[in-house]
C-alpha cells in the first residue's frame, strides 16, 4: 500500500508537545549534582588597560569556590578567527582579557560560587584598576586620522581591504552613463536577541578525563573543534559538546565565545560542574552583533533605465575583535551578492573592515545578504525616482532573464537557476498594483500618505562548496553529515550534523526520511546536537540544513536501499540488478509480487543466517555531502504603509511576500520562517538599532527597554506565496529558506515610507530605523523650505 | 536572613527558606524545579516568565518569592489536565505558533488570560494584549492565529 507523500505537506511539528507543556530541555534548565555557578567580571570601559586585578575581598565572600583571571589561564590561546582574508589583521582575543579591555563587557575574570547570587555578589567585589583610554565606536570615524588606535597589529584600525568586480569596466560604464544616481546608505548595527540567552554547563570528570559541555550552539562540532584544538589544547575526543533545545540563534549562537571556553577550562581546575547563563544585559554586551555598514553607492544608467554599472564603497564595522566568521560576512556574503537579480553591465565594490571599541560583529540572520539587498533595492528606487520611472517597471526591465542552469554574475558567483519575472508578477497581482496607485492618489487627495515599497532579492545559501569557500579563506569545510541507522525491527534513527534551534528538523527530516524509505513517519526519529552521538557535522546557519543536511541524509538512505537490494535479492534468489524499491518493499522489477518488506530486510541484516556472500551484516550508513555550488533562492516582497506626517508614525497596512526557495519539505514550517524573518527585517527598518555613545563607548540601547524589538501590535498578517524553481545543485531541488524574509523586508518597508513621503519631497533616508522622530524630521526638512 | 515561604504551584505545595531578594521565577525554576517558565530578560519586557498567580497572569521575574507567600500558582506545566492539552496548547501546536519554543510557555499563559477576559477578541485586541510578550521567531502571525483558533474551539465547548 502506498503511503501518502510526506514531502510537501504541512505536518504538525513533533517537537511541539514538549515545548507547549513546558518540558523543553534548554541549557539553563540543567542542574547537575555538585554544580557551581559562574559570573563574569567585565569591563565597564570601552578601551582601558588593566593595571591590576584585586580579587582578595571577592575570594573571602561566603560561597565562593574559585576566581580566575586571564593570568591564571596559562597555555590557553586566543579565540580563533575561522575565516582568513589575504593580509587580514588578526588581533589577540584572549578568553579573559589580560592586558586591556577593548569593549564594554570584555570579560576579565570568572567568579565561581555555590550559588548564582554568591557568584554575582562576589563578582561585584573584584576590583580592577583601569587605565581608561579614549575609544572609538563610530564606523565612519574608525579609520580616520586621529582616531584612537585599538590593536597594534592593525594600523588605523583597518582589519582588511577587499575588492571585487572589474574597476575599469565599471569606470567605463559610468563614462557612458546618461544618469548617475549616488546615495550614502547606512545599514545600522543590530542585536540578534534570540529569546533564550546564551548559556553553558561544563562538567569535567576527573576519573575519566571526559569533559561534557552543554552549550547554546548552532554547531556543536564546530564549537568543540575550535575550543579544543585552537584554544584550550585538550584532546577533541575527550570532549563532548551537547546543544540541547536551543531557543533561537539567528547566527549569534554559531560562534565560539569567551564564556563557554573559560567555563570548560575552569571545570578542569575545580573538578566540579559549572553553569553560566547570560542575563539580557550581558547578551546585549557580548552576543556577536550584526550589520553595521556605511556605504557610498552609485548606479550608472542609460536614459531608458538600463543599469550599466554599480560602484560600491563600504566600511564595515567588525567591533573590537574578529569573531569566528566575521571577515566573511561583509565580503563573500555581501559584496558577491551585489549583482542581485539585475543584469548589471559592470560592478565594482570595495570593502574596508574596521575595528572599533564595540561588541564584535559577525553573522546575524541573512549576514551580508540583507546589507546587499538593502543597498540595491534602495538604489533601484532612487534610480526610478531620478528617471521618473515606475519602480516596478524599472525592476522588470533589468531582471536577469530566466535561466535553468547557471548565470555568471559580475561578482564571482554563478547563480544556479532563476526566473525572476513571474515571481515579481505574482507579487504585483497579489498587491493589485494598479488599484493601489489609484487608491494612493485618492488618499493623497484627502491628505493621507500611503506608500508602497518593493524589494527583490537573491540569496546565496545552502552554504557551501568546501573547495570554493576554502579558496576564499574559510578555515573549515562546509559539507554536512547524515547517518541513517536501521534497527533490527525496521525502525530508523537518523543522525544529522545540522542543528535545530527552532527550524523543526525533527519533523522535516523525519518527513524526508520516511518518504524516501516509504515507511511511517512514526518509525523515524531524528537526533541532532550531540558530538557524542552524531558524526562530525557543520551545523545550522546560512539556510543550509534542508539542502545540505537533507542531501547527506538522502545519500545515506540511497546506500541503505542499495544494500537492502542485495539482501532482498538473495532472499528472493534474484539478481541485485533486477531489484527495485518502493513503498517500503524491495521487489523484483516487473514482478511486484516477488517482494520483501523493509522490516524483513532489516531483521535479516542483523540476524544474517541466510545472507549474501561478501555483504557485511548490519544496516547503517553514513554520508558526507559537499555541495557543488551555493543555492540561490530569490523573491519579491512588497510593503504598504501609511505615514502620519504630523507624528512621523509609520503603520504597516499590508505585507506581501513571494519567495522561491526551490522545493519545500513542509510549507507550514517554511511560511513560519518567512514570517519571522519579515518581522526581523521590519524591525531593522522601523525600530531596532544598536546605538553606541561615541565618546564613552557605552551601548546606549543595552536592554530590551532601550532596544526596540518588534511586537505583535506593530505588525500585520503577512500575505505569502511561492513560486518553485528547483535548484539543479542538489537532488532534492531545495534551495533554502531560513533567511529570505529578513533579507527582503527591510528595503520593502523603507521604500514604502519614501514612496509615501515622495509627494512632500522626501527622497531618501540615509539611516535607519525610521522612528517617528526620524520620519518627522525628514518631513520637516523637506517641507520647511517650501 | 532567610525567610520561609510556602506556595501552591500546579496543586502541589512548596515550602523553602529563601533570601528576601529571590525572584519568584527563580523559586519556580530552581527550587520547585519547574523549568518550563523561562527567563528571557532582566527588565520585565519579554514575558517568557509569565505565570498565573491567584488568577492573574503575571511576570514572575517581576515579583519576589516572598510576595507570593501563600499564593496559588499555575505554570505552563499545570495547564494540561488529566493528560489532555489545554485548547490553547492545542491551538499553538495546530497553528504552528512556535518555533524555538522559548517564548511559548509565557505566550500560552498570557493567551489564557487574554481569552479569559475576552473570549472573542479581535485581531487588533490580541495584538495589543500581547504587548508584554516578545517572540523573535514567529513574527507573531501564527501566534495570533493560534489565539484566534483557541477562542473558536473554546467557544464551541
Ligand atoms: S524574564 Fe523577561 S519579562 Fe520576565
Ligand atoms: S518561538 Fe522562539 S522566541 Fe518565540
Amino acid at each position: 500500500m502506498a503511503t501518502a507523500r510526506l514531502m510537501g505537506s504541512s505536518i504538525k511539528r513533533r517537537e511541539d508537545p514538549r515545548f507547549i507543556t513546558g518540558k523543553g530541555n534548554y541549557t539553563d534548565d540543567l542542574k547537575l549534582p555538585g554544580m557551581t555557578y559562574a559570573a563574569f567580571v567585565r569591563s565597564e570601559h570601552a578601551n582601558a588597560r588593566i593595571r591590576g586585578i584585586d580579587t582578595a575581598r571577592a575570594r573571602a565572600h561566603p560561597g565562593v569556590v574559585a576566581i580566575f583571571t586571564g593570568k591564571d589561564m596559562t597555555g590557553v590561546n586566543s579565540l580563533p578567527c575561522g575565516w582568513l582574508l589575504p593580509e587580514l589583521k588578526v588581533p589577540q582575543h584572549p578568553p579573559l582579557a589580560t592586558e586591556a579591555a577593548r569593549c564594554v563587557g570584555d570579560p576579565v575574570a570568572i567568579v565561581i560560587a555555590e550559588s548564582q547570587t554568591a557568584a554575582l555578589d562576589a563578582a561585584d567585589l573584584v576590583k580592577v584598576d583601569w587605565d581608561v583610554l579614549p575609544s572609538v565606536t563610530s564606523t565612519a570615524r574608525a579609520a580616520t586620522p586621529g582616531a584612537p588606535q585599538i590593536h597594534e597589529v592593525a594600523p588605523n584600525n583597518i582589519a582588511f581591504k577587499f575588492q571585487i568586480g572589474d574597476a575599469a569596466e565599471t569606470d567605463a560604464a559610468f563614462t557612458k552613463a546618461d544618469v548617475v544616481v549616488k546615495k550614502r546608505i547606512v545599514n545600522q548595527r543590530l542585536v540578534a536577541n534570540a529569546m533564550e540567552p546564551r548559556a553553558c554547563v561544563a562538567r569535567y570528570e576527573d576519573a575519566t578525563g571526559d569533559l561534557t559541555l552543554w552549550v547554546t550552539s548552532q554547531n556543536p562540532h564546530v564549537h568543540r573543534l575550535l575550543m579544543t584544538a585552537f584554544v584550550l589544547g585538550i584532546p577533541e575526543h575527550k570532549v563532548r559538546v551537547i546543544a540541547p533545545d536551543v531557543g533561537g540563534g539567528f547566527g549569534s549562537k554559531i560562534f565560539l565565545y569567551n564564556e563557554e571556553t573559560v567555563c570548560s577550562w575552569a571545570t578542569r581546575q575545580i573538578k566540579r560542574p559549572i553553569r553560566w547563563t547570560s542575563d539580557r544585559r550581558e547578551a546585549f554586551q557580548t552576543d556577536a552583533q550584526g550589520r553595521d555598514h556605511v556605504t557610498d553607492a552609485e548606479v550608472a544608467l542609460s536614459k531608458d533605465g538600463t543599469m550599466l554599472g554599480l560602484r560600491v564603497k563600504t566600511t564595515a564595522n567588525l567591533g573590537a575583535y574578529l569573531s569566528t566568521f566575521a571577515p566573511a560576512v561583509p565580503t563573500f556574503l555581501y559584496a558577491t551578492l551585489l549583482n542581485g537579480v539585475y543584469a548589471f553591465g559592470a560592478i565594482h565594490a570595495e570593502v574596508t573592515g574596521v575595528f572599533t571599541n564595540t561588541t564584535p560583529v559577525d553573522a546575524y540572520r541573512g549576514a551580508g545578504r540583507p546589507e546587499a539587498a538593502y543597498l540595491l533595492e534602495r538604489m533601484v528606487d532612487a534610480c526610478a525616482a531620478a528617471l521618473k520611472m515606475d519602480p516596478a517597471e524599472l525592476r522588470k526591465k533589468n531582471f536577469i532573464p530566466k535561466f535553468d542552469n547557471g548565470y555568471q554574475t559580475k561578482v564571482a558567483l554563478m547563480y544556479d537557476s532563476g526566473n525572476y519575472g513571474p515571481c515579481f508578477d505574482t507579487l504585483l497581482q497579489m498587491l493589485d498594483y494598479k488599484k493601489f496607485r489609484a487608491d494612493q492618489a485618492a488618499a493623497r487627495a484627502q491628505g493621507r500618505l500611503l506608500g508602497v515599497g518593493f524589494s527583490t532579492y537573491i540569496e546565496a545559501c545552502s552554504i557551501a562548496p568546501s573547495k570554493v569557500v576554502g579558496a576564499l579563506g574559510a578555515q573549515a569545510g562546509l559539507w554536512e553529515s547524515g547517518k541513517v541507522r536501521v534497527h533490527p525491527t525496521g525502525k530508523v534513527t537518523v543522525f544529522t550534523g545540522s542543528h535545530s534551534h527552532g527550524q523543526g528538523h525533527e519533523t522535516t527530516f523525519a518527513q524526508l526520511a520516511a518518504d524516501q524509505l516509504g515507511i511511517p513517519m512514526d518509525d523515524v526519529d531524528i537526533v541532532h546536537g550531540d558530538t557524542g552521538i552524531v558524526p562530525f557535522g557543520m551545523g545550522t546557519y546560512g539556510s543550509r540544513s534542508a539542502s545540505v543536511g537533507g542531501t547527506a541524509i538522502l545519500m545515506s538512505i540511497n546506500k541503505i536501499k542499495e544494500k537492502g537490494k542485495r539482501i532482498a535479492a538473495h532472499l528472493l534468489e534474484a539478481s541485485p540488478g533486477d531489484m527495485d524499491y518502493a513503498n517500503g518493499q524491495f521487489f523484483v522489477k516487473g514482478s511486484p509480487e516477488k517482494a520483501v518488506p523493509f522490516g524483513t530486510v532489516a531483521l535479516v541484516a542483523y540476524v544474517p543466517h541466510n545472507f549474501p556472500e561478501g555483504v557485511e551484516p548490519g544496516l547503517e550508513e553514513t554520508s558526507f555531502y559537499d555541495p557543488s555550488n551555493f543555492c540561490f533562492p530569490f523573491g519579491a516582497h512588497a510593503c504598504v504603509v501609511e505615514v502620519d506626517p504630523d507624528t512621523g508614525h509609520v503603520k504597516i497596512l499590508r505585507y506581501l511576500a513571494v519567495d522561491d526557495v526551490g522545493n519545500v519539505i513542509n510549507p507550514m514550517i517554511v511560511d513560519g520562517m518567512v514570517h519571522g524573518g519579515i518581522a526581523q527585517g521590519v524591525g531593522q527598518a522601523l525600530w531596532e538599532g544598536a546605538v553606541y555613545d561615541d565618546t564613552s563607548g557605552q551601548l546606549i540601547t543595552g536592554s530590551m527597554m532601550d532596544y526596540a524589538l518588534p511586537k505583535a501590535d506593530g505588525l500585520p498578517m503577512y500575505e505569502t506565496a511561492r513560486t518553485v524553481t528547483p535548484t539543479p545543485v542538489n537532488p532534492l531541488g531545495i534551495k533554502g529558506a531560513g533567511e529570505t524574509g529578513t533579507i527582503a523586508s527591510t528595503p520593502a518597508v523603507v521604500n514604502a515610507v519614501v514612496d509615501a513621503l515622495s509627494g512632500l519631497g522626501v527622497d531618501h533616508f540615509e539611516a535607519m530605523p525610521l522612528t517617528p522622530e526620524r520620519v518627522w524630521k525628514a518631513v520637516q526638512a523637506a517641507t520647511s523650505g517650501k | 536572613m532567610k525567610t520561609k515561604v510556602t506556595m501552591t504551584i500546579n496543586g502541589v505545595s512548596y515550602s523553602h527558606e529563601v533570601e528576601p531578594r529571590m525572584l519568584l521565577v527563580h523559586f519556580i525554576r530552581e527550587l520547585a524545579g519547574l523549568t518550563g517558565t523561562h527567563v528571557g530578560c532582566d527588565t520585565s519586557q519579554c514575558g517568557a516568565c509569565t505565570i498565573n498567580l491567584n488568577g492573574l497572569a503575571v511576570k514572575s521575574c517581576t515579583l519576589l518569592a516572598v510576595q507570593a507567600d501563600g499564593a496559588q500558582i499555575t505554570t505552563i506545566e499545570g495547564l494540561a489536565k488529566d493528560g489532555k492539552l489545554h485548547p490553547i496548547q492545542e491551538a499553538f501546536w495546530e497553528k504552528h505558533g512556535l518555533q524555538c519554543g522559548f517564548c511559548t510557555p509565557g505566550m500560552i499563559m498570557s493567551a489564557a488570560q487574554i481569552l479569559q477576559r475576552n473570549p472573542n477578541p479581535s485581531e487588533a485586541e490580541i495584538r495589543h494584549e500581547l504587548e508584554g510578550n516578545l517572540c523573535r521567531c514567529t513574527g507573531y502571525h501564527n501566534i495570533v492565529k493560534a489565539i484566534q483558533y483557541a477562542a473558536e474551539t473554546m467557544a464551541k465547548r
